[in-house]
């Protein structure tokens, strides 16, 4: 039993080093650029899947949480010039404020209600962002990225770097999913009320929850600034980040850390390969059209699936 | 008042304008079977609500071992030993059986007392009751009667000092319900206090030590099972005038 935690850091080591193997490869820069993006949602349906896969709260303003942690990194690169890591903790450090903020407005609002309300927290963020002159406003804001990468090209450290948040938010997901605290959150998902009367505290893993979710959702955000370097309100609070981060594991399935990491890596990179090939435009479509067979013909994603096809 | 289990001190809770409870007050022993009845809408329910800890009361005072519970939260009282099984089984669907009891060892028995043999104390109760062939079933696959004993299953894994049984036996057919009374009483004879919630009036007098009737919020009766079937009021608040 002792061997398991060290394996599964073992594993963890291997993907990062993997990734700065592939950082050194140097092959065409477009691979890292678009690689960043499938990582980067990696970290968001990760992130989304403990809200809303173990603990069943459907969080429909993924948007809000990602763009705070983006502006939050705006807004230390324009005062303070701060480093990188910097920008990603403060990032994932506000968004887990606003996380805890909506973890306790999980106290009246269940099912469709909450997810009614995360949509309009991310409308209301947006505008509020929209009138902050200080991080761009409505016209958005010119980044430039700081000088000399520590290696590679800027564009190949920070896929990097995403190698390295993936990593991190998987192996937090699968710690909670495995504890103690992930078969709380999974009674309170069956039936809130018996879990609370078989001693679940059930709000404070919800607080917890909603917290975490929103650290690493924020985290995913801090480095976009220098990824685009150009940030303006409507690509920070884009809807796509809210599709993909509830299609993402619900393809993959959501009852395993593994459900978000295979769903946004199929689905991310779909959309990566129709952006070049087909059009941009494709993006939400093809979400659309898996999310919807999904829904219908294997609800419990690509995990479900096997576990079918295991069983008989 | 030594022997006192739980005590309800003049409870009262409002919902807007109605109100369900009116300063109710009673006391139950330690090792007692207790029973609660009253016509539909008397206020049952939500007296073991407020109880359990799933409401607030408006007023008055939950005294459980002597100690003040009246605002504690519910999963805590919990773990004091305040157990509730539901009128409607609510198990946690995408859990096994066994998975199921697991929720209340590690989170109200184990937080409790120091952690024990998980597997070996959920084999044990589903053993009692009678459920251990179901153990790697899910919820969804069980009958009606086995949907009741793993809510009584389940609420046994969280080693009640007091378990509160509401409606375990609506629905069920006369030998079922035999069943089940049967395995209320064997716990009872483990030391278990039990208040046993009920509308069918053979089950509740054959199984309580004493009776307690509410009538539209308030108590108008308490008694032995015997006294109860012969008070007028309590004729009254059943068949009416």
């Amino acid at each position: 039993m002792m061997a398991r935690p060290a394996r599964a850091l073992l594993v963890g080591l291997a993907v990062v080093g993997a990734g700065i193997v592939v950082a050194a490869l140097r092959v065409n820069q477009y691979v890292y650029f678009a690689g960043y993006v499938v990582l980067q949602y990696v970290v968001i349906a990760t992130a989304w899947n403990i809200l809303g896969g173990y603990a069943g709260y459907v969080n429909f303003g993924t948007p809000a949480f990602f763009a705070l942690g983006a502006y939050t990194a705006v807004f230390l690169i324009q005062s303070t010039r701060a480093p990188l890591p910097v920008l990603i903790l403060a990032g994932g450090l506000v968004s887990a404020l606003l996380g805890l903020g909506i973890g306790y407005l999980t106290l009246r609002l269940r099912g469709v209600f909450f997810s009614i309300a995360t949509l309009a927290l991310s409308i209301v963020l947006q505008t509020m962002i929209i009138n902050w002159e200080y991080v761009g406003g409505s016209r958005g804001l010119s980044v430039i990225r700081p000088s000399g990468p520590p290696f590679g090209s800027y564009v190949t450290f920070l896929f990097t770097v995403m190698v390295l948040l993936s990593v991190v938010a998987v192996t937090v997901a699968r710690f909670i999913e495995r504890s103690w605290i992930g078969r709380g959150l999974a009674a309170l998902r069956d039936n809130e009320e018996a879990a609370e009367c078989m001693g679940v505290p059930t709000l404070r893993l919800k607080l917890f929850a909603t917290t975490v979710s929103g650290f690493l959702l924020g985290v995913a955000g801090a480095p976009f600034p220098y990824y685009v370097t150009f940030v303006e309100p409507n690509s920070a609070f884009n809807l796509d980040y809210a599709v993909n981060a509830l299609a993402m594991p619900m393809i993959g399935g959501t009852t395993s850390w593994v459900g978000p990491v295979i769903g946004a890596v199929l689905l991310g990179t779909a959309q990566q390969l129709a952006t070049v090939t087909i059009s941009s435009e494709m993006n939400l479509f093809i979400v659309g059209v898996v999310l919807v067979a999904f829904v219908v013909l294997a609800p419990e994603g690509i995990l479900g699936l096997v576990r079918r096809l295991r069983g008989r | 008042m030594a022997g006192t289990l739980l005590e309800v001190d003049g409870l009262t809770k409002r919902f807007g304008g109605f109100t369900a409870l009116h300063r109710v007050s009673l006391s139950v022993r330690a090792g007692e079977r207790f029973g609660l009845i009253g016509p539909n809408g008397s206020g049952k329910t939500t007296l073991i609500n407020c109880v359990s800890g799933a409401l607030a009361a408006d007023g008055g005072r939950i005294l459980f071992e002597g100690r003040d519970i009246t605002t504690l939260a519910a999963h805590r009282r919990t773990r004091l030993g305040i157990v509730r099984s539901f009128q409607i089984p609510k198990p946690f669907t995408s859990m096994t059986v066994r998975e199921n009891l697991g929720i209340p060892l590690e989170y109200a028995a184990h937080a409790r007392s120091q952690a024990g043999d998980a597997d070996a104390e959920a084999a044990e109760i589903l053993r009692t009751i009678g459920l251990e062939a179901k153990a790697h079933l899910r919820p969804a696959e069980l009958t009606q009667i086995e949907m009741r004993k793993l809510e009584l299953a389940r609420a046994m894994a969280a080693r009640p000092t007091l378990l509160i049984s509401d409606e375990a036996m609506a629905g069920l057919s006369s030998v079922e319900v035999d069943d089940i009374l049967a395995l209320l009483f064997r716990l009872n004879e483990r030391g278990i206090t039990i208040v046993m919630i009920e509308h069918i009036m053979r089950a509740v007098m054959r199984f309580s030590e004493r009776v307690v009737v509410l009538d539209a919020g308030e108590r108008i009766a308490e008694g032995t099972p015997a006294e109860i079937v012969r008070n007028p009021a309590v004729e009254k608040a059943y068949l009416g005038e």
